[in-house]
């Protein structure tokens, strides 16, 4: 073995199983490296768990919206700078529980608000391929740390595309299962109706793993079913007899797609025909409406659930003589640009006579893209599209137009308003447009609800034809 | 000046209700008055960041024993809404209520027809430390979470009352009502029953409805009644005086009885309301429900109906008994235990001289004093079949209410079995002896002078003899 942070969770664990490595130097291996991406807000000066279990001694990078009890939990806003969490969220407890290791706490967008990490009242997170390039968002420093070596795996959570953009744009795996699967308990809450927790991995394999542990119904979550037929271990090695369609409105006819982003899906389609999989073009009509749905939806959920920051009871006050001022000035001080306009837009879209224009309006688009998705699963086992229509872009590329910021996520967005499970393969390298080192880009494999397993199985046959090296950024891109 | 029509207020109730369930609406925290300030507390019911809303089970069956009781509909499915507001006793800056579908809807209770019932959770307590009590111009205010979160079903009945007294009579209905259903104790001191009134007022014979003015604050029955009152007298005024009553919310002052304004409609909330996405809609089986119904007590209002139809009591002592559960099951083994007495008697006596006797002697409610039931109604009969007179039944009674005892027993030890008719019949004739002028006078048909003649067989008799069957002797004896 050359070295301990070249293993995957799966070759960790083969590697403990047969005594060629300690569960605690798994970990150790990590501990004090550099963290030069800016990919960590918190690491502890011991790695927190790493107890007996089925995932013994796996080191993981925790997104920062996740509470655990007693370590900082800023959700990447000033408005929790040293709040300390009474509790712990479910799905690290359960992680946890299987002998996993918390290496500490990673960067994100501010509430988990932003496609490019820039959000964050932190810092920005540099992209391990290119640093002067964003590393996606909102889990940005959970992608970071895996594609950047920092960590075999990492925790995040996807309400429109937040862990599936970041690990496109890192080249990493990164799995949004099914809305209810996981646990949204301890999970700071964004969009409550949007929100799932998932991994972000080197393989396939591996995110079916930490899902395994992860995944199930939990009484602090009433939301939350689990997985009820559970999920297997990936073990295709073709696609044969797999029907895969293409969403035009996500693939040929999306707007902004970059030509090298093009090439690579055209690639992963005669890949995946040639595993022996049919592929046919397919439609989600009102798919193109989802952007427009998510960002009524979003925002209004998101208005309610950042009204507790209030600074009465928990995170940071800013002193005032009257009750209101107090709200207003902690409220300014608190929180950023991108997330105050989310709470106004949000409380506009709520506000009384304009609720039937766009909540519910944006509400019945929902139901139609569900539909639209459920129609496509009647004759295709497994959609295909893009995870971004474009690679990595620069630091500062988009911070002033935020309706550009928003189309990053034009191809995630859907999946998340059906609640349909996603993952995010890395399909190859392409040519950023405006130059510099070639960048990930990553496939979209989406599955009908609650049918991981089969999904899994069609990602981890895709990947092994692929051959994407997902250590190559950390090690110097050599063997990309 | 030309004559102003009468007006005839029109009155609704909005009454919110604690639950006495084990646990909070949402949490697992225990519900405890008078507990130690936020030692009732948890992540849930403090707002903090992650933490997700569970449905209390028990809250659940209770609204639905509340919505059978008052004959409402119970809805299939009904769902949660986030009403949003800023407020600290308000942790989460929103409440988790019912909005356009009610777990109960439609209903009666008396002569009121019940609109809807919903739950909701209470919010935290808040006092304000200063001289006002009140939080303006108060120099501090401290909030107790233990309140916050407890179950609380909101009645709201149609517009169906026009008089203050009728709103305190069915307000009465109601707490006893609910009292019987056993899921609150329905204290208004202790808050945990506290009712608003919508009042206004329109021309008699007029079927549309005027503006209405919401009263806040009317925390005893007696304060209910003349607060309504005092909004129906200053409403009558404006509209005297050629002026418009504008919709507005109200704080009534018990002390100075006068009213003042809380907000207008101009400054009236927007709750944007929206569904709860943290939790599943409420969706009792139709054999849970029925299992509910099944499980009911008699209620007050169909108790009265039974008392006036079966045992023909008076409205007013069928009210007087069926409203107080613990005196109806008083007079109830009363009446079992002598069956050949007529019921109306026994209730004659229940509700006059055992409420009388044991309001003397000092006991809160005439169940308790050491009279039981048996005893009570062995008065009655004794009285009735004339073994003793109606003043030795008062004597008797008073003796069983302060110490209790067998009635046979302890009225032959009181010797008051000794006043027989042919006893009377003898303290008569010589009374009419003493008193040959005032014998004379009723003679010559002048028959207010029997009372002197009444008055010696008073003395004579300690009291004890029935002043009816004296009478009739004393006519008797003298011809009449």
């Amino acid at each position: 073995m050359s070295d301990v942070r070249d293993l995957s969770v799966a070759a960790g664990l083969a590697a403990i199983e047969a005594r060629d490595l300690a569960a605690a130097e798994w970990a150790d291996a990590y501990a004090g490296l550099p963290d030069e991406l800016g990919a960590y807000l918190w690491r502890p000066d011991e790695p927190i768990g790493g107890e007996e279990g089925p995932l013994g001694g796996v080191p993981v990078a925790v997104k920062d919206i996740f509470c655990i009890e007693d370590v900082p939990t800023t959700a990447g806003s000033r408005i929790l700078e040293n709040y300390l969490p009474p509790y712990t969220a479910t799905a690290v407890e359960r992680l946890l529980g299987a002998g996993a290791s918390v290496l500490g706490k990673t960067n994100m967008d501010e509430f988990a608000m932003g496609s490019s990490n820039e959000n964050s009242a932190y810092g920005d997170v540099r992209n391990p391929w290119d640093t002067d390039r964003v590393p996606g968002g909102s889990s940005g420093g959970s992608a970071a740390a895996v594609a950047g070596g920092l960590a075999p795996c990492a925790l995040g959570t996807d309400t429109g595309g937040s862990i599936r953009q970041p690990a496109a744009f890192c080249g990493v795996v990164g799995l949004k299962p099914t809305y209810g699967s996981i646990s949204r308990s301890g999970m700071i809450a964004f969009a409550s109706s949007l929100d799932q927790c998932g991994p972000f991995t080197r393989t396939v394999a591996d995110a079916a793993l930490l899902l395994r542990v992860m995944q199930g119904a939990d009484p602090r979550d009433t939301t939350s079913t689990g997985i009820a037929a559970g999920v297997e271990m990936p073990s295709r090695e073709d696609l044969s007899g797999v029907r895969v369609g293409v969403p035009r409105e996500l693939a040929s006819e999306a707007e902004g797609m970059e030509d090298g982003v093009r090439e690579v899906m055209e690639r992963t389609i005669a890949l995946c025909e040639s595993l022996g999989a049919t592929v046919a073009e397919t439609s989600l009509p009102n798919a193109r409406y989802g952007i427009s749905a998510y960002y009524v939806i979003a925002p209004a959920e998101a208005s309610a659930n950042l009204a507790r920051y209030d600074g009465v009871r928990f995170g940071e006050r800013v002193a005032a003589e009257g009750l209101d001022d107090m709200y207003e000035l902690t409220r300014a001080a608190g929180f950023g640009p991108e997330v105050k306009r989310r709470i106004m837009l949000g409380t506009y879209a709520l506000s009384s006579g304009y609720y039937d224009a766009y909540y519910g309006r944006a509400q019945r688009v929902r139901t139609l893209i569900a539909r639209d998705f459920e129609n496509a699963f009647a004759d295709h086992d497994v959609l295909l599209t893009p995870t971004s229509p474009t690679v990595a872009f620069p630091l500062g590329s988009r911070t002033d137009d935020p309706l550009a910021m928003y189309m990053a996520d034009y191809c995630t967005v859907p999946m998340s308003l059906a609640g349909v499970p996603a993952i995010s393969i890395p399909g190859g390298l392409a040519a950023a447009p405006d130059g510099g080192p070639e960048l990930p880009v990553g496939v979209q494999l989406v599955g009908p609800a609650f049918g991981e397993t089969a999904l899994l199985d069609a990602a981890h046959a895709l990947e092994s034809a692929i051959g994407f090296d997902t250590n190559a950024a950390w090690r110097g891109g050599a063997d990309a | 000046m030309p004559e102003s029509p009468d007006y005839e207020p029109v009155i609704g109730l909005e009454i919110h209700i604690q639950l006495q369930t084990e646990t909070k609406m949402f949490c697992g925290c225990k519900l405890e008055f008078g507990a130690e300030p936020n030692t009732h507390t948890c992540p849930v019911c403090l707002g903090h960041p992650g933490a997700l809303p569970m449905t209390n089970e028990q809250a659940v069956e209770y609204a639905i024993r509340v919505g059978l009781a008052l004959g409402c509909e119970i809805a299939p499915r009904s769902i949660f809404h986030r009403k949003n507001y800023f407020y600290p006793d308000n942790p989460k800056a929103y409440q988790i209520s019912q909005y356009d579908i009610p777990i109960c809807s439609g209903g009666r209770l008396g002569d009121v027809r019940i609109h809807r019932a919903h739950l909701e959770e209470d919010a935290a307590k808040l006092t304000h430390v200063g001289e006002s009590g009140r939080i303006h111009g108060s120099d501090a205010s401290l909030v107790d979470f233990n309140r916050g979160g407890t179950p609380l079903i909101e009645i709201v009945t149609e517009p169906d009352i026009h008089d203050p007294a009728e709103a305190r009579e069915w307000l009465t209905l109601l707490r006893e009502t609910i009292r019987q259903l056993g899921v609150s104790d329905v204290n208004m001191e202790e808050g945990s029953l506290r009712a608003d009134g919508n009042v206004s007022i329109r021309p008699v014979g007029s079927k549309e409805l005027g503006v209405k003015t919401e009263l806040k604050n009317m925390n005893s029955f007696r304060f209910l009644e003349r607060g309504i009152a005092a909004e129906i007298e200053r409403q009558k005024a404006i509209v005297a005086s050629g002026g418009r009553v504008e919709q507005e919310t109200l704080h009534f002052d018990p002390a100075s009885g006068s009213l003042t304004s809380l907000r207008s409609k101009e400054e009236a909330h927007d709750y944007r309301y929206f569904p709860e996405p943290d939790l599943l809609p409420l969706a009792p089986s139709p054999e849970h429900v029925e299992e509910v119904r099944a499980s009911l007590p008699e209620l007050p209002a169909e108790r009265r109906v039974r008392y006036e139809s079966e045992l023909g009591l008076s409205p007013d002592a069928a009210k007087l008994l069926a409203y107080d559960a613990a005196l109806a099951s008083f007079y109830e083994e009363a009446v079992a235990a002598e069956p050949d007495v007529d019921p109306i008697v026994v209730a004659n006596w229940v509700t006059g001289e055992l409420v009388a006797a044991s309001r003397e002697a000092g006991f809160e409610h005439p169940a308790e004093t050491k009279a039981d039931a048996a005893g009570v109604g062995a008065v009655a009969r004794m009285v009735d079949g004339k073994e003793i007179s109606r003043g030795s039944g008062r004597e008797l009674l008073a003796e069983l209410v302060a110490n209790g005892g067998d009635p046979a027993e302890v009225s032959e030890r009181l010797g008051l079995t000794s006043d027989d008719g042919d006893d009377l019949a003898a303290i008569v004739a010589a009374a009419i002896e003493a008193q040959p002028d005032a014998a004379a006078k009723v003679k010559a048909g002048e028959g207010k002078a029997i009372g002197a003649i009444i008055g010696v067989v008073m003395r004579e008799t300690k009291g004890r003899a029935d002043g009816g069957e004296a009478t009739r002797l004393i006519r008797e004896q003298l011809g009449l």
